[in-house]
């Protein structure tokens, strides 16, 4: 082996570093509730502050909880496509307004238009943090017996949906 | 000298000195190198005693305190079992909030709080800093198994 | 309906970009002469079709198409025209398409310029352009399509992160694509020349001018990044060795050395296989540089995307580039010796203690971007390296190298007698050494060990660098007309004693204070004293701000006024620190707004920053130096 090998060497040591680097990306952060009881919860609604809302409005159903701002672009971005889901009925959103401003909120929702079945109105934030979010948008699949299945940090899309979250309702309803 | 024993020579020198730079370099990067430790760690004494390290959680909801017309300012950051106090003086982050995420860089001074010399807020404006968020998760955890181990037996909130 | 054309124009670039490299690349193997000459129409109109999808994806910029995914994440209605502009390459998705526009933009200026190489050598840079091209392609297409609709359309966008839009985010980036991607074109001639296995000096002139174009051009995208970062990030530093920044100065160190070593190779013949590998890591280092960016792989400022399919993707398409060009590197470079020596005391000795010091500056960088990972697959625990550990690591390699420039720039090649060199260099050696001695205490009072050296060295390199010039202008004895290159040199060089300068005393006497202060307060700083005369709302076009206006004097003199604000972006609801900075020749005042404490009352930075535009300066002067080189006789015409 001539030394003009040593740099293909170093190359390849490095590639595994980067390998399993790529296995631990700091965007995929561990799951704390996963395959837990997903937390109960009761809290005012966003539309009337005199409503409560909470985990009574999806028992016993297959249901998203998606957190949500209107601060957050990404919240924006996969607005449409919960838009869609919700047309197409194909599973029941609860939505978590978190951190927010009630008025931008209700505004955001009358404007873009509204696809959840309720929506909480969390403005200190403590609901959010006993699911674990680390912030906005994170949507959380709950199984029909109240266990959080999958946990989606960042928008939501189609292509994500058909992937992560449909194997996982068809495996649920199956069980 | 013969071109070729000259051209060794040099090579020769070259190498001494990048070893003694490696050396003083591997050196500075010990001071250098900050670890990343949970706030529960910290509070339980676990951490480097004479040196730097960085602490990171969320800026707990009413604790920032300003000393009236100076830079001072105290918070308590919590990693959601425990609560560390710091202290900082200068000027703070666009993204530093309350109930945000935060990652502090400084030492423990005595009593139990962590003097900073820099604060970094939130990594951008949608989500916290990575490490953060992990040890958050870790205690989020904890709480909802009902465990409660470790030495420090702090109290959530 | 434009950002399907957008999208179909990208696709058939790629099946050009396949034609371009893997027909001529055969051809040159068999000597076809009919699959040689695909190579540049393929190049023409790969360029053709991007510029064409550039477009498009432009136009629904302008148009404010929210349907466009990438568009409605990155602009909305209020964002000015310059910023729709910008933010087409303001995201991952966009500075892709912007990457490939500029690759074949190189490519076919190599197609141009590369007629009068023998056919063969043409067709295979070519080729390996192709190849390249076709994978930052697939990659585009495949995991960061730009035209993917949203459907329905959100009525508004989602705006342009705030600390984008600024006019020097605009020009930025595209300055340092064309530098990365510049060096694609030296890898190409490498590869090229060790397909064909002729590797003599001629492989190293062709090289050397396109070496130099991407290397000035990547030069002054890392001046206008730090400028920028400098005043839009709020915090008046101009280096914060963040990944990003480091993914752009590793290959700008190796860009560098390789400059220096293709001059060795060229008119000596000398380093052959030194040089090839220098070229293959400058590019390598540039994707990696990318790699870095894209997968979020670092966790930075500037992460754009964090996207782990984005990672694989890279790393495969690194892995493949990388390991090929290792694998016919490890092949090739044993054949080649070279039997010319030279003395200890040339010109060669110098360049080659040049190259090592570079490349161990571009190692460092290199660990200390990549420890942190290191230590977390490890398991070792989560660190973070400071820029206290890199600007001490960095004087290691760049303070010798200051030293020396002097002497090798007087050195001539083989073998240098001793006695001539000292004569020549005596003067501008005391000259320097009084100035390192006097100036710092002089001028600002304080003496320093490491202020004086620095000091010194850069008027060192500055005096031995206008030597030569300066007796080709007074026309002295025996001296011949100073050809393009020597002047380009002498200029960079010139540059780099600016840059030193700058760097010495911005880090030696910068004044910096943090302050509470209310409405009519003053404060003093480094001779100067601020007053905050009042504080007002100001309406942006997308953004409010809160803006204090400060006056400036010294000696009860006014010296100026500025007016750093606070703003908030409506949409994102983002604060930002917009700086107020009165900016002088000879120093900056820069002025930012903290928080709010009371009423009205601020924490307010004050820096007292000087020479810093030397800083800057030193970088624009080197990039010229390189462009006045390039334009040497010898480089123009043929083989």
């Amino acid at each position: 082996m001539s030394k003009f090998t040593l740099p293909l060497l170093g190359f390849a040591l490095l590639v595994g570093v980067f390998v399993i680097g790529l296995t631990m990306d700091p965007s995929r952060i561990p799951s704390p509730l996963l395959q837990q009881a997903a937390p109960e919860f009761s809290i005012p609604s966003l539309h009337d502050p005199d409503v409560l809302v909470g985990s009574d409005n999806y028992r016993n159903q297959v249901a998203l909880v998606n957190i949500w701002a209107t601060w957050c672009p990404g919240c924006r971005q996969e607005h449409g496509f919960l838009l869609e889901l919700a047309k197409e009925g194909a599973i029941p959103i609860f939505g978590l307004n978190w951190r927010d401003d009630r008025v931008e909120a209700l505004r955001w929702l009358q404007t873009l238009g509204d696809p959840y079945i309720a929506s909480g109105f969390d403005a200190d934030g403590r609901v959010g943090i006993d699911w674990g979010a680390y912030g906005a948008p994170e949507t959380f699949l709950i199984d029909s017996d109240g266990t959080v299945i999958h946990k989606h940090i960042a928008p939501l899309t189609r292509e994500i949906w058909e992937r992560d979250f449909l194997p996982l309702i068809a495996g649920s309803g199956a069980k | 000298m013969t071109p070729r024993r000259q051209r060794m020579l040099a090579v020769g020198l070259a190498l001494g000195g990048i070893a003694i730079a490696a050396v003083l370099t591997l050196r500075a990067l010990d001071d250098n190198m900050m670890f990343f430790i949970d706030v529960s760690d910290v509070v339980a004494g676990e951490y480097p005693a004479d040196r730097n390290f960085r602490v990171g959680g969320l800026v707990v909801d009413g604790s920032v305190e300003r000393e009236p017309g100076s830079l001072e300012l105290r918070f308590r950051v919590t990693d959601l079992r425990c609560e560390l106090p710091v202290r900082y003086t200068g000027v703070l982050p666009d993204l530093f909030r309350e109930g945000q995420g935060v990652v502090a860089h400084g030492r423990m001074a005595g009593e139990g709080e962590f003097v900073a010399d820099t604060i970094l807020a939130k990594h951008d404006e949608n989500y916290m800093a990575p490490e953060v968020a992990e040890s958050l998760a870790e205690h989020v955890t904890e709480q909802t198994a009902g465990l409660r181990q470790g030495s420090g037996e702090c109290n959530p909130q | 309906m434009i950002p399907e054309i957008g999208h179909f124009a990208l696709i058939l670039a790629l099946s050009l970009a396949l034609c371009q490299g893997i027909l001529p690349l055969i051809g040159a193997h068999r000597g076809n002469v009919a699959m040689m000459s695909v190579a540049r129409a393929a190049a023409d109109g790969q360029l053709l079709f991007i510029a064409i999808a550039f477009a498009c994806l432009t136009w629904s910029f302008l148009q404010s198409d929210f349907s466009v995914a990438y568009v409605a994440s990155h602009s909305q209605l209020a964002l000015p025209t310059v910023y729709k502009i910008s933010a087409v390459w303001g995201a991952h998705e966009g500075s892709l398409l912007l990457w490939v526009l500029l690759m074949a933009g190189w490519t076919v200026a190599v197609g141009r310029f590369s007629r009068d190489l023998p056919a063969e050598f043409a067709a295979r840079v070519l080729g390996v352009l192709g190849l390249l091209s076709t994978g930052f392609l697939l990659f585009t297409l495949l995991t960061s399509n730009p035209f993917l609709r949203l459907t329905p359309a959100p009525v508004d966008g989602a705006d342009l992160n705030p600390l984008l839009q600024d006019p020097g985010l605009a020009i930025h980036p595209p300055l340092l694509y064309v530098g990365y991607v510049g060096f694609s074109v030296a890898f190409a001639f490498a590869i090229a020349a060790m397909l064909s296995g002729d590797l003599d000096q001629r492989w190293a002139r062709w090289t050397r001018p396109w070496t130099t174009v991407a290397w000035l051009f990547l030069t002054i995208g890392i001046a206008l990044g730090s400028w920028w970062a400098y005043y839009e990030l709020g915090w008046g530093g101009w280096w914060f060795w963040d990944p990003v920044e480091n993914a752009s100065i590793m290959p700008w160190f190796m860009g560098t050395a390789l400059i220096h070593s293709l001059a060795v190779t060229e008119k000596r013949g000398l380093f052959k296989s030194w040089t090839l590998l220098l070229a293959i890591s400058a590019f390598s280092l540039s994707l990696l540089g990318t790699f870095l960016v894209r997968s979020g792989i670092l966790v930075s400022v500037h992460a754009f995307a964090t996207d782990p399919t984005r990672g694989y993707f890279i790393l495969a398409f690194l892995g493949i580039v990388i390991v090929g060009a290792l694998v016919l590197y490890a092949i090739r470079a044993p054949q080649l010796d070279s039997q010319a020596g030279f003395h200890l005391l040339s010109r060669e000795t110098f360049l080659l203690l040049n190259n090592v010091l570079l490349v161990v500056a571009a190692a460092i960088v290199f660990y200390g971007t990549l420890t942190p990972l290191l230590y977390d697959v490890l398991r070792l625990g989560k660190i973070s390296i400071g820029p206290p550990w890199f600007e001490f690591a960095m004087l290691l390699p760049l303070l010798p190298i200051s030293l020396l420039i002097a002497v090798g720039m007087h050195s001539a090649w083989r073998a240098q007698a001793p006695k001539p060199l000292l004569q020549r260099l005596r003067l501008p050696a005391l000259l320097a050494i009084a100035i390192g001695i006097l100036v710092p205490g002089l001028i600002y009072g304080r003496f320093g060990l490491l202020v004086s050296i620095g000091t010194m060295a850069a008027f060192w390199i500055m005096f031995a660098s206008l030597q030569e010039p300066w007796r080709s202008f007074r026309r002295a004895k025996g001296t011949p007309a100073i050809t393009r290159a020597m002047l380009g040199m002498s200029v960079a060089h010139f540059g780099v004693g600016i840059f030193a300068l700058g760097i010495t005393l911005v880090s030696a006497f910068t004044v910096e204070s943090d302050q509470a202060m209310q409405t009519g307060a003053t404060v003093q700083n480094a001779g100067y004293s601020f007053e905050l005369r009042e504080l007002r709302d100001v309406q942006g076009p997308n953004y409010q701000a809160i803006e204090g206006r400060v006056e400036i004097r010294k000696d009860g003199e006014f010296v100026g006024e500025v007016r750093p604000q606070k703003r908030q972006y409506l949409v994102q609801q983002n604060w930002m620190t917009e700086a107020g900075i009165d900016a002088h020749w000879n120093r900056d005042l820069f002025i930012a707004l903290g928080d709010q404490l009371g009423n009205d009352t601020w924490s307010v930075r004050i820096q007292y920053k000087p020479m810093i535009r030397f800083i800057w300066l030193g970088a624009f002067i080197m990039a010229l130096g390189g462009l006045i080189a390039i334009t040497d006789r010898r480089y123009r015409g043929g083989a």
